[in-house]
């Protein structure tokens, strides 16, 4: 393996993993396609910090983005809460309008703006190893979106484990988490803004696309492989991973797109838990022949002596 | 008919409270003992879980206020347990039982601090009090209604608190299972604690309660059941649907038929 194969899917092992673990407090929230409006939002952020500062460098966009990805999770949290649209409508309304705000300040500003739509929803995950951070007496510390990402993965691995139990009873039980004093509103916008964060670093790399991917689908699959949030975290990390290398390796011989190898990977190996998984696969439901995920008869047949 | 009393678990003074500025609850004045199983009743719609939610301080107050134990609620949250409705979570979620009664215990550790064995052994025994600890490590979707239902009680009972506030623990579960949640609540209250309970079954009321709260939209009555559950404050507050209500329960009563369906227990 030459260096530059092993700095792509480092790169891409980085970002999956963050992506994973949060996709998996996401999709138990019913908010799985929050990554996708983020990606698609920090849109105008860029547009914005480019025409206001006037240079292309990356601390900027990165700001702009950041910037917009909250105002996106702020609309969202207000039009479900507020206006009493469903998440998944406010969602969708909020992220569309957003992204194609950017796309006419984009045109508007056609003949000033060296940005397309391309570079921001495609990101090249394969162009990783030619942006080399290199310090000012020219030591050469590898590419710069890996040390970006992997300053990202530390804070999110932080945040998960030090708050996990906070992040898992707002997600189970947001009314039983506010009688009990944890305020679901505070967790909501914590977990939002890690999202922002992870979207925003990881998306000028590799791609909106492979974002949205990674932060839906391994976890998806985990959740049919296990009734376990903590082994669902480990396990969604894990095929991040595996879909990064293999997605690599599947790119290098059918000499295409990375990114899209990768999402390739994530969409066999959710195929495969669908059809093999022990407890709620296809197979395994035909044998018991019950539905749903459940495969034990639904009926009370303990008695109970309360005792005090 | 509303009584208060002095030195009151619960007190609820002047409360309005309303859904996009539809009232729900309309100034709502009311105190509750120490020591008591409380029934709430009321028709749907009579704001019976909005009382409790407000009291819990997950609504918007439009006026008035709520003291638990002489104190606003921030006060003494640890002292007060909430079980919403059954319905109110999503049980293919990936938790065991012992995961739900174990969140009992969260309120009680700081914002860093992770649940070790003491939060296991408090979750497992409240798990044994309601008879689920067989079914600790199984997944809460392959559990049944009432035993989903035993699950949420137990995890108000890990908080070890002083009120507790129950929104339909009865909704869905076998008379079996009914039958011992009271007896529960039951050894409960003879503990010392107070129990609310928000219930649909006017049959079952007389027997389980020792204070009523009747309510539609505004307070109809509070106070001793004896006192509260008479004809008169019965017929005011469902209004003219308790005299059908209560034709059809006569006859049910007369010709034997079961008021709900139970279902035959098996033999150990």
């Amino acid at each position: 393996m030459n260096i530059d194969a092993f700095w792509i899917i480092f790169t891409g092992a980085l970002v999956a993993i963050c992506c994973s673990l949060l996709g998996c407090f996401l999709i138990l929230r019913r908010m799985a396609m929050v990554g996708d409006a983020i990606s698609h939002a920090v849109l105008p952020g860029i547009v914005l910090a480019f025409l206001f500062s006037g240079s292309r460098e990356i601390w900027t966009m990165l700001i702009g983005a950041a910037a917009l990805g909250v105002v996106c999770t702020f609309l969202i949290e207000f039009l479900h809460k507020k206006v009493n649209v469903q998440a998944d409508a406010s969602i969708g309304v909020t992220f569309t309008w957003l992204f194609a705000l950017g796309i006419i300040l984009i045109s508007v500003y056609a003949g000033q703006v060296d940005l397309d739509q391309d570079c921001v929803l495609y990101g090249e995950i394969a162009y990783v190893p030619l942006d080399i951070w290199l310090t000012e007496s020219g030591m050469n510390l590898g590419p710069r979106t890996v040390w970006i990402m992997g300053g990202v993965m530390l804070v999110i691995l932080l945040f998960i484990s030090l708050f996990y139990k906070e992040l898992y009873l707002t997600s189970f039980d947001p009314a039983f988490a506010a009688a009990i004093g944890i305020s679901t509103t505070l967790w909501y916008y914590l977990l939002m803004g890690a999202v922002s964060l992870t979207t925003v670093a990881a998306f000028e790399s590799v791609g909106a696309i492979l974002v949205v991917a990674l932060m839906v689908g391994p976890p998806a699959t985990a959740y049919l492989l296990t009734d376990n949030l903590k082994k669902m975290l480990v396990i969604s990390a894990v095929l991040g991973i595996v879909s990064s290398a293999a997605g690599f390796y599947l790119a290098l011989w059918l000499n295409g797109s990375v990114a899209g190898a990768i999402s390739v990977v994530i969409g066999v190996q959710f195929t495969l838990a669908f059809v093999f998984s022990p407890t709620h696969g296809l197979i395994s439901r035909r044998r018991t022949s019950s539905p749903g995920r459940t495969n034990l008869p639904k009926e009370d047949t303990t008695t109970i002596e309360p005792a005090l | 008919m509303i009584q208060h009393v002095t030195d009151p678990v619960l007190e609820v003074h002047d409360l309005t409270v309303s859904y996009q500025r539809k009232p729900v609850l309309w100034d709502v004045d009311l105190t509750l003992p120490k020591q008591a199983l409380v029934g709430v009743i009321g028709p749907n719609g009579a704001g019976k879980s909005t009382l409790i939610k407000a009291v819990m301080g997950l609504l918007p107050l439009n006026s008035g206020y709520v003291e638990l134990f002489g104190k606003p609620l921030n006060e003494v949250r640890r002292k007060v347990s909430y079980v919403p409705q059954r319905e109110s979570v999503d049980w293919d979620f990936p938790a065991s039982a012992l995961d739900v009664a174990m969140m009992g215990t969260y309120g009680q550790l700081g914002l860093f601090k992770r649940p070790g064995s003491r939060e296991k052994k408090l979750a497992m025994e409240a798990l044994e009090k309601v008879g689920m600890q067989d079914f600790a490590n199984r997944q809460i979707s392959q559990l049944s209604g009432g035993q989903q239902q035993r699950v949420f009680l137990s995890r108000a009972l890990a908080q070890d608190a002083d009120l507790y506030l129950m929104d339909e623990p009865f909704a869905g579960v076998d008379i079996a299972t009914e039958t011992a949640i009271i007896e529960l609540l039951r050894q409960m209250r003879d503990a010392g604690k107070t129990v609310v309970v928000v219930h649909h079954d006017l049959q079952s009321a007389q027997d389980y309660f020792d204070w009523i709260i009747l309510l539609n939209m505004r307070l109809v009555a509070s106070g001793p059941t004896a006192q509260t559950l008479t004809p008169a404050l019965l017929e005011k507050t469902y209004g003219g649907r308790l005299t059908e209500l209560s034709r059809v329960s006569e006859l049910l009563h007369k010709q034997n038929f079961p008021i709900r369906e139970t279902k035959p227990t098996r033999k150990k």
